[in-house]
């Protein structure tokens, strides 16, 4: 992609205050990918294919890569062929459907596969999507043949992610988490369900033809072996997959808990400034000591705490009592020339920075310092490790935890700025089935409110009184 | 990718319950600008370890497969990496053991498996190195320790195992399988042959008498097995990087260490490195900020224009920064370019802008810790040279995947990616010359990287402030500025 300064002079139209320098900052506003990601986005769009018997966890892959892909700035969808089967014949009967002489059956499921890979590539080639990610069991060569001729007439890269296991506990778990729950299966009882779904894998068990070390040494994938234990990796081609290839070999499926929360209330904070390094105030100090006690009788096993390198939240962390850990990374957003500042002094000084921001809150950066999407290149790494670890408690700050949360909670880029992390209030995350259940735990000491809802006119031209309208109250 | 992990703190509490009301004042450390519990006001001292946390224990990482598969080449290039991001690691090589041993190399036929005598100096090597690399751990503060030999038996594997298991050290194989013929070759060719072993013998016989020497490990040689080495952390490469079987990957670094194996390649290409060109803060003897070049600078832009279209250089990429003097350096090419915020130069917080000078008469205390330590300095509300090499470490991953690449950066910037290259330590890298107006041209060569220097003539101020005689925080104006350059 070409980034060129003399066609954005052009098209911009900005006032003569702007030094040289803020033209090209506002390039960037204007550009949207300039992460780390632009600079290996793939000239063609990859086509992700799973491949694997029912309940391998086929669907928690693709779910878990398309968030982290669209997390990172890579525009990503999945398309799981169960779906389009379950439009299509409207009440699931039994396993019957799945049966390899069933001709009905087969020729409804190829069916759906194709429209599938029809809005794949209305996806992929009409609209803006980067990656797709197909979603089904694709356990033939032929199928698979098929799939890659589509993607070669449509100029697609493929990588296929195939999962292998043979551990009945972890399949049987899989069915529990996730089939019982399956509109398949809403008029069944439990047993009854079960029964079903293991003859439904018996249907593909015969025609499975794994991908092969040697028949298929010219394809590009990634063969996950037990959940994880073992990988067989073969050609990967580009950077796109390099990083998904590192993000599968990260994630694990073992149950545990991650604790957002921010610093306590600081001394910045309580007078409605933006940034700084300031300490806690009383308040942030009694919260402290609260989180303290509340870490305490959850009784998490082997906690990891980890903190920004900023005095409020390590002040947090020293209450707790346990050793932590410091990443610059978590550090909040730098808001540059608007550092320590009230949002009227902003109001005052930057008018026309301050309706832009409220424009674009993702794109936005702050004059010398950062944009929302500038941290969540940064704090990626974090997210990595957070895959990595088991029980975390993170202690950091309102826009690092906005963009942490929007990871694990899959929100949108235009979501991601507003979403509502108040102070004093614990986060507590838990992976459950596709997803991830969300507690919220208020720890009832008052802090003041901290979070600036988007304004109804953004216009530049707007009075003060309607930028401020949506700043908290503060001292 | 982990620059979490560097001026990391495990602050431990006295007592585990005490949840006291007092709770300490923080305070920051004057060099690194971290913030711990109850400090003095000395300056220079920090409490509790800052070393990274990728690992508990540390780790053997051992290298597995046939004469002349890359081992070496895997791990040089991997300590150099691992060195780089900060974590201690040093390469124990068999070979070199072996040749203290046996002072003149004669011929293959000492690797005869029914070389009695032999087999007894290389079992004796093998300990002799294991007991080296247990005293790096435990005296020298290493972390990773890569065991580079052919450690083609089970039997051989089994004896470092146990030794692993024994001191608590983790342990990880990197196997490296390859039956291209080819390969082979240019392996031989490119780094057996000048090899001290074979100083004394012309090429043809060279090649020949290592061939042999191949063929005395193929028999006994018992790759790692997918169902026997079930319980072991390992990763076979396979034919340079087409496939990879991971197994079992323990914890953070082995993690990181895969990552790395398969982002490297051996095709040959060309790294340039260049600065922006001379920008008027340059000029004027300021740090940091975000001016546009002056009038050599831009002379210099399209000298470089011309000096790349010289090259004629295949598919090169071109990588800038995301501020005004290296974008508008690359917009003279008229080539596409790409923009890494992560190429930023340093930030120089409150310092941004200033001569060294004001920096003197405003900050002497900073500027003085600053000589003392410029690697692990931290400018207040700025960055340190450990920090630069966090953000730049996805750069470095992707210039490993990448081919031809033409960087133009920042001073402290320019030296991280240098360091990484030329496998400079952490005291050398803040002081690396990166002249204005100047390309380097680096090129893999057998184990190392080549590196060319070209000046495009185009006249720049000198930007390179030396480490002055006098660092200490008592000294004298004079004293501090005696390695200021000129400027206007």
């Amino acid at each position: 992609m070409v980034r060129s300064v003399r066609f954005v002079i052009l098209t911009e139209n900005e006032t003569k205050r702007h030094r040289t320098a803020d033209i090209y900052r506002h390039i960037f506003i204007l550009s949207l990918s300039l992460c780390l990601m632009a600079v290996c986005m793939t000239n063609c769009p990859t086509l992700i294919v799973t491949v694997g018997l029912p309940a391998r966890g086929k669907t928690y892959i693709s779910k878990k890569l398309t968030r982290y892909l669209n997390w990172i700035g890579v525009p990503t969808k999945e398309f799981n062929v169960g779906q389009y089967r379950r439009e299509c014949v409207k009440i699931y009967k039994s396993f019957e459907f799945f049966r390899s002489d069933n001709e009905e059956g087969l020729k409804i499921r190829k069916q759906c596969a194709l429209a599938a890979l029809n809005d794949v590539r209305q996806y992929l080639s009409v609209e803006d999507g980067h990656v797709a990610v197909f979603d089904a069991t694709n356990t033939t060569r032929e199928r698979r043949a098929t799939i890659m001729r589509f993607a070669e007439q449509n100029g697609y890269k493929v990588f296929f992610v195939e999962s292998v296991c043979e551990d009945p506990r972890v399949i049987a778990e899989n069915i529990v988490q996730v089939k019982l729950g399956s509109p398949d299966y809403t008029d069944r009882n439990t047993e009854e369900a079960i029964q079903d779904f293991m003859k439904r894998i018996k249907c593909y068990e015969n025609s499975y033809q794994p991908l092969d070390e040697d028949l298929d040494r010219e394809l590009s994938y990634i063969k996950i072996m037990d959940v994880g234990q073992r990988y067989l990796v073969n050609r990967v081609l580009d950077h796109i997959q390099s990083r998904i290839v590192y993000y599968l070999m990260n994630i694990h499926i073992t149950p545990r808990s991650i604790y957002l929360c921010r610093h306590g209330e600081s001394d910045l904070n309580v007078r409605g400034r933006i940034g700084g390094d300031s300490g806690l105030s009383p308040r942030g100090k009694e919260f402290a000591q609260c989180l303290g006690r509340f870490i305490q009788d959850q009784n998490i096993k082997d906690l990891k705490v980890w903190t920004s390198q900023m005095k409020r939240s390590i002040q947090t962390a020293e209450a707790l009592g346990v050793p932590y850990e410091q990443w610059k990374t978590l550090n909040e957003i730098d808001a540059g020339v608007c550092e320590e500042m009230m949002y009227e002094e902003i109001q005052e000084h930057y008018p026309l920075e301050f309706a832009l921001r409220d424009q674009d809150k993702y794109h936005y950066r702050y004059p010398k310092g950062e944009s929302y999407e500038d941290l969540v290149q940064r704090l990626e790494p974090v997210i990595m490790e957070l895959e990595r670890q088991e029980n975390v408690l993170v202690i950091c700050h309102q826009a690092v935890m906005r963009c942490l949360l929007a990871y694990f909670l899959d929100k949108s880029a235009e979501e991601l700025p507003y979403l509502k992390c108040p102070l004093h209030t614990v986060l507590k995350l838990s992976p459950v089935a596709y997803g991830c259940k969300v507690e919220s735990i208020y720890l009832n000491v008052e802090a003041v409110n901290t979070h600036r809802d988007k304004p109804e006119n953004v216009d530049i031209s707007r009075l003060p009184e309607e930028a401020l309208l949506t700043v908290p109250p503060h001292y | 990718m982990c620059s979490q992990f560097l001026n990391t703190q495990s602050a431990v509490q006295a007592g585990p319950n005490d949840m006291s009301t007092e709770q300490k004042e923080l305070t920051q450390t004057p060099l690194l600008k971290i913030w711990v519990p109850g400090m003095g006001s000395s300056l220079g001292q920090r409490r509790g370890s800052s070393r990274p946390q990728f690992t508990n224990c540390p780790t053997m990482i051992v290298m597995v497969g046939l004469p002349a598969r890359g081992k070496t080449y895997i791990s040089k290039k991997l300590t150099r990496y691992l060195n780089w991001i900060g974590v201690p690691t040093q390469v124990f090589n068999l070979g070199q053991y072996r040749r203290e041993v046996v002072q003149t190399y004669k011929n293959y036929e000492f690797f005869r498996p029914d070389n009695e005598d032999a087999m007894k100096i290389r079992r004796a090597c093998a300990s002799s190195a294991l007991k080296d690399i247990a005293n790096y751990f435990t005296k020298e503060q290493g972390q990773v320790a890569v065991f580079d030999a052919t450690n083609t038996t089970r039997e051989r594997r089994g004896v470092i195992i146990s030794f692993a298991k024994e001191r608590g050290y983790k342990v990880f194989f990197i196997e490296s399988v390859c039956d291209d013929p080819e390969i082979i070759e240019a392996n031989i060719m490119q780094v057996k042959l000048s090899s001290p072993d074979y100083e004394n013998y012309d090429k043809e016989e060279a090649l020949v008498d290592f061939l042999k020497r191949i063929d005395c490990y193929k028999l006994s040689y018992v790759p790692l097995d997918e169902e026997k080495d079930r319980h072991l952390s390992f990763i076979k490469i396979f034919n340079v990087g087409s496939r990879y079987l991971v197994n079992r990957v323990q914890d953070h670094i082995q993690s990181r260490i895969v990552y790395y194996l398969m982002n490297i390649h051996v095709t040959p290409r060309s790294i340039y490195l260049s600065r922006h060109g001379e920008s008027e803060l340059n000029l004027l003897g300021r740090i940091g900020g975000d001016s546009g070049l002056s009038s050599q600078g831009l002379k210099y832009a399209k000298a470089l224009a011309e000096f790349i279209r010289g090259q004629s250089i295949k598919d090169l990429k071109v990588w800038t920064s995301h501020m005004k003097r290296t974008i508008q350096t690359a917009e003279a090419l008229g080539v596409p370019y790409e923009q890494w915020k992560a190429l930023n130069e340093i930030d120089a917080g409150v310092c941004e802008e200033m001569m060294y000078e004001e920096i003197q008469a405003t900050h002497p205390e900073e500027f003085a810790l600053r000589d003392q330590d410029k690697y692990r300095y931290r400018y207040p509300k700025g960055e340190s040279y450990e920090d630069l090499v966090h953000r730049l470490e996805p750069v470095i991953m992707e210039l490993e995947r990448q081919e031809n690449v033409l960087v133009i950066c920042h001073q402290a910037v320019m030296r991280c990616l240098l360091a990484y290259f030329l496998d400079k330590s952490a005291d050398d890298l803040p002081y690396l010359k990166c002249p204005l107006h100047t390309v380097l041209k680096l090129t893999p060569l057998a184990y190392g990287c080549k590196v060319e220097s070209f000046y495009l003539n185009i006249q720049a101020v000198n930007t390179h402030r030396d480490r002055p005689t006098n660092v200490n925080i008592a000294r004298k104006t004079e004293e501090a500025l005696q390695t200021v350059p000129e400027h206007q």
